[in-house]
């Protein structure tokens, strides 16, 4: 009965994470940045995905990513922007679950390499679907925009961990 | 947060300096030649000498390129995101125009990959047959 109770809860929690993560998506395309880089994102989404990783642990993280990128590319986007959003999604979720991995980071270590590595794969499909190598022209300024954004979203995940903590807890002795 | 978080910045920061020197000191060659890629495959090549607006209508989309100069920008374009207008002029080797949702790239070459060299092959030889029948 416990355990069906934990499971319940874990997936109503996943269900407002993806929720929450497709609002900060929703809000990332109402914010006018256009720096005119092919493959850059803000990645504020990337702080439901980062802080349900620390919260929840790396299965519901992956979950609460695919489901999102799916979600918001039928509803906002384009088979392609799917594709884009995917490689993304998938090389910044593992380079963050690795940094996780070895304890030697904190939230905003993994947020901010997730931020950088979220540009990259994009970048790398976008190199294939032109073949054309010259597009790692764009690397350098897509790492730093990656990075800075990665570290105010894990700056803030660093504050949101606890409470969302408290919650989980205080579920549990409802 | 932890010290490690501060040293990954940093090696982020220092690598994409380090990239950013290296892109800047090669590849700054002004080219003469303009080539528009869509979908892998060469659309057409234009001469950077010659000002002119070239229109590209594809199942793509609708791209404007405005070569001025001896750079070229992109003027006008349909597709979703506008990055390609905000790409500014370009006009050395390294640099590149792309328009992702269009899959189309402008590259500047030095010569032209197309027809130019060809041209100056068979003017070579003419030139060497001309010799030939002189001597
Ligand atoms: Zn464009």
């Amino acid at each position: 009965m416990n355990n069906f109770i934990s499971m319940s809860k874990k997936i109503s929690a996943c269900g407002l994470l993806v929720a929450l993560a497709m609002i900060f998506s929703y809000i990332e395309t109402l914010i006018p940045i256009n720096m005119g880089l092919p493959g850059m994102k803000l990645g504020i989404a990337n702080l439901v995905i980062v802080t349900a990783l620390y919260l929840l642990g790396p299965r519901e993280a992956l979950l609460i990513s695919l489901v999102r990128i799916f979600l918001v590319g039928f509803l906002f986007g384009s088979g392609m922007s799917i594709l884009y959003s995917l490689a993304g999604g998938l090389v910044s979720f593992l380079a963050m679950m690795f940094l996780k991995r070895t304890e030697k980071f904190s939230i905003v270590g993994a947020s901010l390499l997730g931020g950088a590595m979220h540009n990259v794969g994009q970048l790398l499909v976008a190199a294939a679907v032109v073949e054309n190598a010259k597009i790692f022209y764009y690397l350098p300024p897509l790492l730093c925009v990656g990075c800075v954004t990665g570290i105010l979203v894990g700056l803030l995940a660093l504050r949101i961990l606890p409470m969302g903590q408290k919650i989980i807890q205080n579920a549990g002795t409802l | 947060m932890k010290k490690n978080d501060i040293i990954l910045a940093a090696a982020i920061f220092l690598f994409a300096g380090l990239l950013s020197a290296i892109i800047f000191f090669s590849g700054n060659e002004r080219g003469s030649f303009v080539t528009v890629t869509i979908d892998k495959k060469v659309y057409g090549t234009y001469s950077l000498g010659e000002n002119q607006d070239i229109t590209i209508d594809t199942e793509f989309g609708h791209n404007v390129l405005h070569i001025e100069n001896g750079s070229v920008s992109m003027t006008e374009a349909d597709c979703p995101d506008g990055y390609c207008k905000r790409q500014g002029k370009i006009s050395t080797e390294k640099e590149t125009i792309v328009c992702l949702p269009h899959k189309l790239v402008v590259e500047i070459r030095g010569t032209n990959t197309d027809d130019g060299q060809t041209e100056e092959q068979t003017d070579g030889q003419t030139d060497e047959d001309y010799d030939i029948l002189v001597k």
